[in-house]
């Protein structure tokens, strides 16, 4: 089964994509297995993150973007994330009502995702699925966030380049985005810059970029000026794209960028599991009840009652 | 493992009365599903592609122009002929009685016309989701 699913996905063949995306997603028991075995087709497409406040024009643009880069003849993956509700883990995921004029061309694939509870602006499912779309030839795989604020920022941990995408008239937004979000991104675009102060916004923007470059000599985020619906500055914003890539390739950066990314994932499955492990050994679904009561009833202190598991754990490994 | 139910809405033909399929996207979304939700005039091709890329279990078709028994059936034709067989079609709007048993025979499990309660469509989607667990 496993073999079959891996032989469609790296011929390209949508439906096999889709599955395994699901399955990735529904976190299926042989994930792991799939996931190793498409690693050694993984590592050719470039990843671009696009991140920015809601309504500022992310999957509008991200439609343009499409347009352009098929004119240049790439296939391109698109992993659409919206949140999913904290209440009933439903979700309603729109964002390809925007990119539909691309649905019937063989060269574009797009996957809408629910959030599903993960925080940081994608889905625990986006960085192993952007695996599944490597494998399976795209050139160009976009990962568009959430797009609710400062806190965005895991696209920057699955993403060769983040693209921020800015717009006029959201106040102090700016102001607020300094600290967070503002710091993650490559490249900034100033979108619906047919509107009155598009230029102010501009400025502010080289003000911030400002601030945060002064040290770093050589480093430069370009920004640029777009407006999706009235269809300007998109081809200068997708050669922008394309040449910010390049010098990242030549200057060490995307090297470097890939290397902390497997860094963490690696750090992330090592907790992960050993997180799984303890809860098994301690079952800790039976006994937590337990725990609280004699935490509650004052028979001993969350660290105390903790680390003595923890030394309980230690002393079992030692005697195998 | 954590299965979630996809399902997509989706209006093929011409007519742009949305409101009925938003109402069900979001009814869908608040009873615990993951909704998909592609809008007005979309080709049945469009609208396969997408069930597909989005490997939905559902599919539900809402449509009020009276072109039901031709765009309806090709929904599921198209899904066949990808190889889709698991997908389940669903379908509501102003369908008249006498038209229901033909598009049932096309495949359509099930028509829910207008006043139809919403805890019927999530009963249908309930009662039949063991079929596209996979």
């Amino acid at each position: 089964m496993i073999g079959k699913l891996v032989n469609g996905i790296i011929h390209g063949e949508t439906r096999s994509i889709a599955r395994a995306i699901s399955w990735i997603e529904n976190d299926v028991p042989q994930k792991e297995e799939l996931i190793d075995a498409l690693f050694e087709h993984t590592g050719r497409a470039q990843i671009l993150g696009i991140t920015g406040p809601p309504g500022s024009g992310k999957s509008s643009l991200l439609d343009r973007i499409i347009e352009q880069e098929r004119k240049r003849d790439k296939k391109i993956a698109v992993l659409a994330i919206d949140p999913s509700s904290p209440f009933t883990g439903g979700a309603i995921l729109g964002d390809r009502l925007r990119m539909q004029k691309h649905t019937v061309d063989a060269g574009v694939f797009i996957r809408s995702m629910a959030s599903r509870g993960h925080l940081g602006g994608v889905a625990g499912a986006t960085s192993d699925s952007v695996k599944v779309l490597d494998a399976a030839g795209f050139d160009l795989i976009v990962i568009e966030t959430i797009g609710v604020g400062q806190t965005e920022i895991e696209v920057m941990n699955i993403a060769d380049l983040v693209m921020l995408v800015l717009v006029p008239g959201l106040g102090d937004e700016i102001q607020a985005l300094k600290a967070g979000v503002m710091e993650i991104g490559d490249i900034f675009v100033v979108n619906k810059a047919d509107k009155e102060e598009a230029n102010r916004l501009k400025a502010e923007i080289e003000y911030v970029l400002h601030l945060k470059t002064e040290d770093e000599k050589g480093v430069k985020n370009p920004i640029f000026m777009t407006s999706a619906t009235e269809n300007t500055g998109i081809e200068e914003l997708v050669n922008g794209l394309h040449e910010y890539m390049q010098r990242m390739g030549e200057n060490g950066t995307l090297r470097e960028r890939r290397r902390r990314r497997v860094t963490l994932e690696l750090k992330k499955i090592i907790t992960a599991k050993i997180e799984a492990h303890v809860h098994k050994f301690l079952e800790t679904g039976n006994n937590l009840d337990v725990w609280i009561d004699q935490i509650l009833r004052k028979k001993t202190s969350p660290y105390k009652l903790i680390n003595e598991k923890v030394i309980q754990i230690l002393k079992e490994l030692k005697e195998k | 493992m954590s299965r979630k139910i996809r399902i997509l809405i989706s209006k093929p033909g011409l007519d742009g009365h949305d409101r009925g399929a938003k109402y069900i996207a979001r009814a869908l979304k608040d009873a615990g599903y993951e909704v998909i939700y592609m809008g007005i005039r979309q080709s049945p091709e469009a609208i396969v592609k997408t069930a597909i890329q989005e490997d939905v279990d559902f599919v539900g078709l809402s449509l009020l122009s009276g072109a039901h028994n031709e765009l309806f059936p090709e929904v599921v034709r198209l899904l066949r002929e990808q190889g889709a067989n698991d997908v389940i079609v669903f379908g509501g709007g102003v369908i008249p009685q006498e038209d229901i048993s033909y598009l049932k025979e096309q495949g359509i499990e099930a028509v829910f016309t207008p006043g139809t309660p919403i805890q019927k469509v999530i009963e249908f989607i309930e009662t039949n989701k063991e079929r596209v667990l996979h």
